[in-house]
């Protein structure tokens, strides 16, 4: 931990940990895999509600405001940026993105509002009211589904220069390259001032305030920059994962399963996202293989599903008991644990040093 | 006391005036007036509920008093917030720890370097050249500061996890780093043994004397106000009943009634 | 003339509908009150109860024994949230509490479908759901004879809990344990006892509710999202307060019927959906303690 840096603000243990995260998504991956299922099924879902992650742990885990509608700024990223492209037809795509993270930022701004006067659960009712209005909006006013009776609304082909990007393995490509420009961001501002101000009002808030932070701009910039990655990930949830566009696929439900991802993955730190994505992600297709295989399709899917809301209630409950950190730091816990199996002397050494 | 000071004591740098406050028709402070002179160690004492945090409170920004003013280098701070209050230049500690309790002891104090860090969270996102230095430098002016306090081998552990002595010394850390013109400390030695205090004043004391910062302290223990404070007020039931320098407060007969010869010694 | 009449029948309708929200939130108020806990799992408990108790009815037990056997399953409910969540989770921060509560949420209607099935079921009280002729005929109003029994039963059960908490035993203890339950175990108060008793209670307000919701929109998942309106309900009224969660639903039946049906048909309607919640965000910038809630001083 007491690193110099290598790079930046970055030791080499992070720099060593990011070159071979690159290497396995953009070489390893592309290279190895050839089934779309993987990729379309597994990768670029995780990837995208990894990044929904990211915004709810900007405002939950590291400002510690309990907010509610994750999904509700996924759908108005995804329908902002399909109205862009459909309206705008020479914005480049990655152009798109943006200004569809920027109107979902502007959503969060109004919605995080009653954060200055409230908290707990009348800050998650204020930002229900998000979820539920965002979706009637877009539902309601044929405008934005371009006055599409039909209810599900084609996405359009990404065409990034000319370039489109239509196979599976070509849309995940597109996937983990804004996924990991917009980690790397994260990371920045969370390890930054930035985070250290959202951590701040967290934990204290009137000392925060004594400090010289503004509460005002410290919430509200959690809010907004939660919202752009929200509507970001939605825009690229919808694109690349639905490849269409309807309001019920970012219902209360999805709003949830973000709320799990960044509980169960562990509050407050960036690859507690992408585990609580993994986990949340992958656990129901493991309880259905597992269900087919032993009792061969006997059991509906329907009470998989309920066995699986069971399962991810308890969890929650469970690592609230015993480990409030969540997957991330259960992960914590056992890299350390691999560490103290180095060889002996160098153990001892490390053990002179206090409390590093 | 005797020697020549770095700094010598100066015209009033904070002016309270008149000042009321209650709560819902508890009056917790009545019409309290005093002075704090620039550059002195100005200690509140009183017994329990005499009004003594309220009045940091109320200087601080985090209540706001009915009645009354109260002025900081001449500009009075007129119903503003405490974030507002610490950009004038005033930083504080609180009576039951108000620390960032899973933010480590470097991060806590790094907190207070908030308003000496001006990089807004773009330049931040991409670790612009003015962001990394202006982190750096700030970081590097926090260890001088963990050095100075002693607590290098604590730097890293998150401050939920430490003893309360050990905690009350990162937040005067959290205080000190704001490089404020004036610290409120609201007991900075509670709960602290004879060694701990020592340690504790000899850090105050010198604070004062190498930065020319303007202490006001809330403190129990007379002995140590006595030692270290230039000056005392003393409040009973939210009014003032003594201001003035130790040895005549000691001998203020209003004070012995009030407080000295029931509570202590 | 009929207009005003049909603005009565709307406001009145809003009004039965809101007691509804109402017998909700009040479970929610119950265990507030005792334990300062906000109970998210309050709606899931709606639905758990409800499809439990008609569950039950399919496996051939008779109305009442039906309802007994549920009664007893809230007990237990209680019982294991008690030992199981809050023990555990006692000295946490309300945040950490209300997480917990949420995946109770989860648990109680994964339980509850995995057990009985997801299809919805018809609940018949033999009270049906159409306008009472004799009111239609006499004084030319059209209301809903289940809609009328809600708002009896709701008050009859308000009128109960109102009683238990002012003049019982377990009631004083209960505003004790509420005030300070460190300085009520203290002397001698059974804390536990009180927790279960208030879940318990709170489990039959929710059987109750079920029942009558059941009952109107049929025994279903949708019943879940329909009780998360106790939310806003509790806003305006204030967590703590009984009288206040009965105004409070009043308040957002009324307004969320006068709005559907005047200015929804502007929108294409659902405006329901969302406007209690937007009720409840200008309640929170004017008044965040909620109509009956005592004002919260923050002391530093």
């Amino acid at each position: 931990m007491h690193d110099k840096p290598l790079f930046m603000t970055y030791s080499r243990g992070d720099v060593a940990n990011f070159v071979v995260l690159m290497a396995l998504a953009f070489a390893v991956v592309p290279l190895m895999i050839e089934t779309d299922y993987w990729y379309s099924s597994i990768l670029i879902p995780w990837l995208c509600l990894a990044l929904a992650a990211i915004g709810q742990q900007f405002v939950m885990g590291y400002a510690g405001q309990l907010a509610l509608g994750a999904a509700g700024f996924m759908a108005a990223g995804a329908f902002a940026c399909y109205n862009i492209e459909l309206r705008i037809p020479w914005m480049p795509f990655p152009l798109s993105l943006l200004f569809s993270g920027l109107i979902a930022a502007a959503f969060g701004v109004l919605f995080g509002l009653p954060s200055l006067r409230v908290r707990g659960i009348y800050l998650m009712v204020a930002t229900l009211a998000s979820q539920f209005f965002i979706i009637w909006m877009i539902d309601k006013f044929g405008w934005f589904k371009n006055y599409d009776s039909s209810g599900i609304i084609t996405a359009q082909d990404i065409v990034i220069a000319g370039r489109s990007f239509t196979s599976p393995m070509e849309m995940y490509l597109v996937v983990a390259v804004v996924v990991t420009v917009l980690t790397i961001l994260a990371v920045n501002m969370t390890r930054g001032s930035v985070g250290r101000n959202w951590m701040a009002v967290r934990d204290m808030d009137i000392a925060a305030e004594s400090m010289g932070i503004s509460l005002l701009r410290a919430k509200l910039q959690a809010f907004a920059l939660s919202a752009f990655y929200c509507g970001v990930a939605g825009a690229l949830f919808a694109f690349t994962y639905l490849k269409s566009l309807e309001p019920v696929a970012f219902d209360i439900k999805l709003s949830f399963q973000i709320l799990f991802m960044v509980i169960l993955g562990g509050l407050g730190t960036i690859n507690g996202a992408f585990i609580g994505a993994g986990f949340i992600l992958l656990f129901p297709v493991v309880l259905n293989t597992v269900g087919n295989a032993w009792f061969h399709g006997m059991i509906d899917a329907t009470i998989i599903s309920a066995i699986e809301q069971v399962v991810f209630g308890a969890l929650i409950i469970v690592f609230l008991i015993y480990e409030p950190l969540g997957i991330a730091k259960l992960w914590e816990n056992l890299k350390s644990r691999l560490f103290s199996r180095r060889p002996v002397a160098e153990a001892a050494a490390a053990k002179q040093e206090p409390a590093g | 006391m005797t020697q020549a000071r770095n700094f010598p004591i100066g015209g009033p740098i904070l002016e309270v005036e008149n000042i009321s406050l209650s709560f819902g028709g508890v009056k917790a402070i009545t019409d309290t007036s005093f002075k704090v002179l620039m550059h002195e160690i100005r200690a509140i004492i009183g017994p329990n509920g005499a009004g003594k945090s309220s009045l940091l409170n109320c200087i601080n920004g985090i209540y706001k008093p009915q009645q009354g003013r109260i002025s900081f280098k001449g500009e009075v701070l007129d119903r503003i917030s405490p974030n507002i209050v610490a950009r004038k230049g005033i930083s504080r500690t609180f009576q039951n720890l108000a620390l960032f309790k899973r933010m480590s002891v470097i991060d806590n104090i790094l907190v207070g370097r908030r308003l000496h860090m001006g990089a807004n969270f773009l330049q931040i996102a991409f670790q612009t050249p003015a962001a990394t230095r202006e982190e750096r430098e700030n970081r590097e002016r926090c260890e001088e500061i963990v050095e100075f306090l002693e607590i290098e081998s604590i730097r890293d552990t998150p401050v939920g996890k430490l003893p309360y002595g050990l905690q009350k010394k990162v937040e005067l850390g959290r205080a000190l780093a704001t490089e404020a013109d004036m610290l409120l400390l609201d007991e900075p030695m509670a709960g602290m043994n004879v060694e701990e205090k020592r340690e504790m004043c000899r850090f105050i004391l010198k604070v004062n004397d190498e930065l020319g910062t303007t202490m006001v302290l809330i403190e129990h223990d007379m002995g140590v106000v006595m030692d270290i404070s230039d000056n005392v007020v003393v409040l009973d039931y939210g009014k003032i009943i003594a201001d003035g320098p130790p040895e005549a407060v000691r001998t203020n007969q209003d004070v012995i009634d009030a407080y000295l010869g029931v509570a202590h010694d | 003339m009929t207009e005003i009449l049909f603005f009565f029948e709307v406001v009145l309708a809003g009004m039965l509908a809101g007691t509804m929200y109402s017998l909700v939130a009040l479970g929610f108020v119950l265990i507030y009150k005792a334990s300062a806990t906000f109970n998210f799992a309050q709606g899931a408990m709606v639905f758990f109860a409800v499809l439990s108790f008609v569950g039950f009815m399919e496996l051939g037990l008779p109305f009442a024994l039906a309802f007994v056997v549920t009664v007893f399953l809230m007990i237990a409910v209680g019982y294991a949230t008690e030992r199981l969540v809050l023990e555990p989770l006692m000295s946490q921060s309300e945040d950490t509490m209300l997480m917990a509560t949420i995946g109770l949420a989860f648990v109680l209607q994964g339980l509850a479908q995995a057990v009985w099935g997801v299809e919805v079921r018809r609940l018949d009280l033999g009270i049906g759901d159409f306008p009472i002729p004799w009111v239609a005929e006499n004084l030319g109003l059209f209301v809903s004879a289940l809609d009328v029994a809600a708002g009896v039963v709701a008050a009859v059960l308000i009128v109960i809990l109102a009683l238990l908490f002012r003049f019982t035993k377990m009631g004083l203890g209960l505003r004790a344990v509420a005030d300070d339950p460190g300085a009520a175990a203290s002397i001698g108060i059974p804390l536990k006892t009180i927790m279960l008793m208030v879940w318990s209670a709170a489990g039959i307000v929710a059987l109750v509710a079920g029942m009558l919701w059941g009952a109107r929109a049929g025994v279903q998942f949708a019943l879940v999202d329909l009780a998360l309106k106790a939310l806003p309900v509790l806003i305006i009224g204030g967590f703590s307060s009984i009288p206040g969660a009965i105004v409070g639903g009043l308040i957002i039946g009324v307004v969320e019927k006068t709005l559907e049906v005047y200015v929804g048909p502007f929108f294409g309607g659902g405006i329901e959906g969302w406007a209690p919640y937007v009720l409840a965000i200008f309640f929170l910038l004017w008044r965040p303690e909620g109509l009956f809630g005592e004002k919260i001083i923050r002391r530093v």
